[in-house]
């Protein structure tokens, strides 16, 4: 996601000022994404440069709001209507992790799936914690809530896929070679029943 | 063949620890022993500072009434039972007059906020509603310890959420909760979570760190 969009987002509800905007920002996404008064104001200078708002005039304090314009809401209507593309960068790294710790000598595999996972569930445990707390106040702190949560577990079922997937190539070598086949490029047969066990 | 080694665990009054590891890994034993439903071939198990295999049978069928309840994957409720009496059978067994255990079970229920099902039977009941009436029967009278296996899993993930949130609940008022799983997402509500392989602890997270920490690191 980019922030000029949150931005103009954000602007559709009415104009507002730089200062404004980033705290509502903040509000929104609960503070998961912090954006520092710099990126804001760089983005409405592009945002404005590009037609997507316009400036107002000052106010008393010296604050300048800004109006999203028509072209800027046509391009936050797309926006919302666009599925997002792309990757999650960490869970890549992570892919990237294993398929290396699996081809590079004298790496403990398991060892890495292990403290990957312990590493996953204490951010669960964190998470759940926070949305017990949170406690059906604000549902937008807790749709991003649940997007951690869902992301969380949704790693660890692969680590137990990957680590099955390891343990049966370990009692049974006749496969080809482990040097063959990333786990993460493996597919998800049997994911359900690993995570069952 | 040991089904666990090495295995050492406490669980504190106002804890919730989650034992999580592969099917064989030694979690539904650790449990079992933890409960008294087994007794360990070698070690010690002390519930509230009472040795489990310095009991008697009959010592320790009791202990397991008072101290102890259980939670099953699939309620054990008894079909021809109202929820709530149901609920009153473990004080009854133990030795309460009808009328006080029923007084007790009908307080339970109130307290973890389902006395609308007291009167219901098993069978008109669903599968999230009958695992909330087998919490009340496992922790009514004021057993202190809960010992949880596979709770959720054979509710839909919404009605699990809420079983796991009364279990936590329990918990954060004073009990100390042992909570098998294969679900992280289940797991995610424990204070500890226990990682155990081929019978022994492998891993243990440790307690929580402050909730701000996390977020400052996204």
């Amino acid at each position: 996601m980019s922030v000029k969009h949150g931005l103009l987002a954000l602007l559709e509800r009415g104009p507002a000022y730089g200062y404004q905007l980033r705290a509502a920002f903040e509000e929104s996404t609960g503070a998961t994404w912090p954006l520092n008064i710099g990126q804001v104001y760089t983005t409405l200078t592009r945002l404005e440069r590009d037609h997507l708002v316009r400036a107002l005039p000052e106010n008393q304090q010296g604050q300048r709001p800004y109006a999203i314009s028509d072209a800027g809401r046509a391009a936050l209507a797309v926006w919302f209507s666009t599925p997002v593309a792309g990757t999650d960068r960490p869970r890549d790294e992570l892919a990237i992790k294993l398929a290396l710790a699996l081809t590079t000598p004298g790496v403990d595999i398991s060892g890495v799936v292990q403290a990957q996972r312990m590493a996953t569930i204490r951010a669960l445990q964190e998470y759940t914690r926070m949305k017990n707390q949170s406690d059906n106040a604000d549902t937008a702190w807790l749709l991003i809530l649940e997007s951690m949560i869902f992301r969380a577990e949704a790693e660890v079922r692969w680590l137990d896929h990957c680590e099955a997937s390891l343990v049966r190539e370990a009692r049974n070598p006749v496969s080809p070679p482990a040097q063959a086949t990333a786990p993460a490029a493996e597919t998800g047969i049997d994911a359900h029943e690993s995570s069952r066990s | 063949m040991h089904a666990l080694r090495d295995a050492s665990l406490e669980v504190e009054p106002g804890e919730l620890v989650a034992i999580m590891g592969p099917s064989g890994s030694g979690k539904s034993t650790l449990l079992n022993l933890a409960g008294g439903l087994d007794l360990a071939t070698s070690g010690d198990v002390l519930v509230e500072g009472t040795r489990l295999n310095s009991l008697s049978r009959k010592q320790l069928a009791r202990l397991r009434r008072r101290a102890i309840g259980y939670v099953f994957q699939d309620f054990n409720l008894i079909p021809s039972l109202t929820a709530v009496e149901n609920v009153a059978l473990p004080l009854e067994l133990d030795g309460s007059s009808v009328r006080a255990a029923r007084q007790a079970a009908t307080r339970c229920l109130v307290d973890l906020g389902i006395s609308g099902l007291a009167d219901r039977f098993p069978e008109t009941m669903s599968g999230g509603q009958q695992q909330r009436v087998a919490i009340a029967r496992a922790v009514v009278g004021d057993r202190r310890l809960i010992l949880a296996d596979e709770p959720t899993g054979a509710l839909d993930s919404q009605t699990g959420e809420a079983v796991l949130k009364l279990l936590r609940g329990r918990c954060d008022a004073g009990a100390a909760g042992l909570l098998v799983t294969h679900d992280a997402r289940h797991a995610g509500w424990a204070d500890r979570v226990v990682f155990l392989r081929d019978g022994a602890i492998v891993d243990a997270s440790s307690p929580l760190p402050a909730a701000e920490s996390l977020l400052g690191a996204r």
